[in-house]
């Protein structure tokens, strides 16, 4: 009766090693604070290239989360409600950049989207300039977040099941009709989440911007790439631009956890 | 299983402790570590392998990064036992610190140049031609040695770049041209040299307006200061001048 409902003690040498792992995330994060010069903290953070930064990493990542749900969605909808020939192949390639390290990604986009890349010529005379512009970064930051999305949205839709869809389609819903009264609601929980992943992914974006679209301030010079710049020559700007970083990050985590998910 | 995750464990929580515990080795195997600026990599290699010839038993191992990189690692007590700087600007913080053995010695000197694809698509001939608004130019951020020869040029030049991007180093730049997503860069007359043919250098009169000094110097820390000390002196001597001037570097 009671047998699935009551709590199942867990082994005491369990907390050993999850306590060391907890440290060992939170430490660091701990000694950021220890190092921010908290005199000059303010002045630090609002000088005009760290606000330039925020700014365009802010503006970025929104447009990233966005191109990430325009075509997330749909891509984890066909990998989960379909079946086709090669389809397990398609999925591996399209998580592939979950476990490419990003300046490999960036080096991709580069032979793509650069002016001598794939489609380039393209561009060009459609008139679109990609090299060094701030469309590059929200390239990079798409390609980087979108696989989180997708996996994470796939993985609501495959537990939400079928059922509530089959009903309302033999109701005479037609598949729009289905997919935006019965399905988006059901897997609204999981599709914030990796929204919400896509843009801390899209936040923290380094290697693939600074290989593909360059770094200058207020265009593509996003606020870790600030960061790292500011190590060369000031080091507690860099530190205090950390935590700023750190805050957002935490920021945005809380959000989603306040709605339920994650 | 539960002595399993235990021991890994034991394992992550041992090789934490241990991993700054590097020794130098015994009297048969000696190991020099270099801190080197970046643009050094292929002339010290070898120069490196010049002194191991020479130093039977005597391992050189080399950490090339930014100079400000390296000068931060020294500070925070990295073994390392000689120090290359690409400006004097880094060494004087190493030597304020008292982590420089005696004083630093000048040993090769670096001019800027302009790099440019191999079909210099934009056509570029001179330093003003990198003002041009339709010319791509990609330049070393100011807040590195590069970045500060760049502005330097600049100010004694009167020419004022555009640059379409500020690269965290040399090598960012670099390749920035080589891709061609760049029309033009700013780099050492070293780099030139080093990327062959990927690139096509143009030399221009304003640059000898920024000379960066390279100053070596063995590091007061170093387990083993007299070998540290020959390795200054084989980069200083005939055979380590040499190397340098094949890779392009000028005489301090």
């Amino acid at each position: 009766m009671a047998h699935g409902s009551r709590q199942v003690g867990l082994p005491t040498w369990v907390f050993v090693p999850a306590a060391a792992g907890a440290l060992f995330v939170v430490l660091p994060l701990a000694a950021i604070l220890t190092r921010v010069e908290w005199s000059d903290f303010f002045s630090l953070i609002t000088s005009d290239s760290s606000v330039d930064a925020l700014q365009l990493s802010l503006r970025t990542s929104s447009v990233s989360t966005l191109l990430c749900v325009v075509f997330g969605v749909p891509m984890a909808m066909v990998l989960a409600r379909t079946s086709f020939r090669g389809q397990q192949l398609m999925r591996s390639l399209v998580l592939l950049p979950l476990v490419l390290p990003p300046v490999v990604g960036g080096i991709a986009l580069l032979y793509t989207f650069g002016r001598r890349g794939l489609l380039g010529h393209t561009f060009e005379v459609l008139g679109i300039e990609v090299a060094f512009s701030t469309t590059a970064v929200v390239l990079a930051q798409t390609f980087v977040a979108l696989p989180f999305l997708v996996v994470s949205l796939e993985g609501a839709l495959r537990t939400a099941g079928g059922r509530y869809e089959a009903v309302a389609s033999t109701l005479g819903a037609r598949p729009t009709t289905v997919f935006r009264r019965v399905t988006l609601p059901l897997v609204l929980p999981g599709l914030v989440s990796g929204a919400v992943l896509s843009f801390a992914r899209a936040l923290g974006e380094f290697g693939a911007t600074i290989t593909f679209a360059g770094s200058l301030q207020g265009v593509t010079r996003t606020l870790p790439l600030e960061i790292y710049l500011q190590r060369e020559s000031d080091a507690d700007a860099a530190v205090a631009l950390s935590l700023v970083l750190v805050i957002v990050a935490v920021v945005v985590i809380g959000l989603a956890r306040g709605r339920g998910e994650i | 299983m539960k002595r399993w995750v235990l021991g890994a464990a034991v394992l992550l929580l041992s090789t934490a402790a241990c991993g700054s515990g590097e020794s130098s080795g015994s009297e048969e195997s000696k190991t020099l570590t270099v801190y080197a600026a970046a643009s050094l990599s292929s002339s010290f290699e070898e120069i490196g392998k010049q002194f191991e010839a020479d130093h039977e038993g005597v391992k050189v191992k080399f950490s090339f990064g930014g100079s400000s990189d390296l000068v931060a690692q020294i500070q925070q007590g990295a073994p390392a036992d000689v120090f290359a700087s690409a400006d004097t600007k880094n060494m004087d913080k190493a030597t304020a610190d008292d982590l420089v053995e005696g004083d630093p010695v000048d040993f090769a000197s670096n001019t800027l140049e302009i790099a440019v694809p191999p079909d210099n698509p934009a056509g570029v001939a001179s330093l003003e031609d990198l003002a041009k608004p339709a010319t791509k130019v990609v330049v070393c951020a100011a807040e590195v040695p590069c970045g500060a020869a760049t502005q330097g040029v600049q100010d004694a030049s009167g020419v004022t770049i555009k640059p379409v991007s500020e690269e965290q180093s040399v090598t960012d730049v670099l390749n920035k041209v080589t891709s061609g997503e760049a029309d033009a860069g700013l780099v050492y007359v070293t780099d030139v040299e080093a990327a062959g043919d990927k690139v096509k250098g143009i030399t221009f009169p304003e640059s000898s307006e920024v000379v960066n000094t390279y100053p070596i110097g063995a590091l007061a820390d170093s387990k083993d200061k007299d070998l540290a000390q020959e390795f200054v002196d084989l980069v200083t001597g005939d055979a380590g001048q040499k190397v340098l001037a094949d890779a392009g570097f000028a005489k301090p």
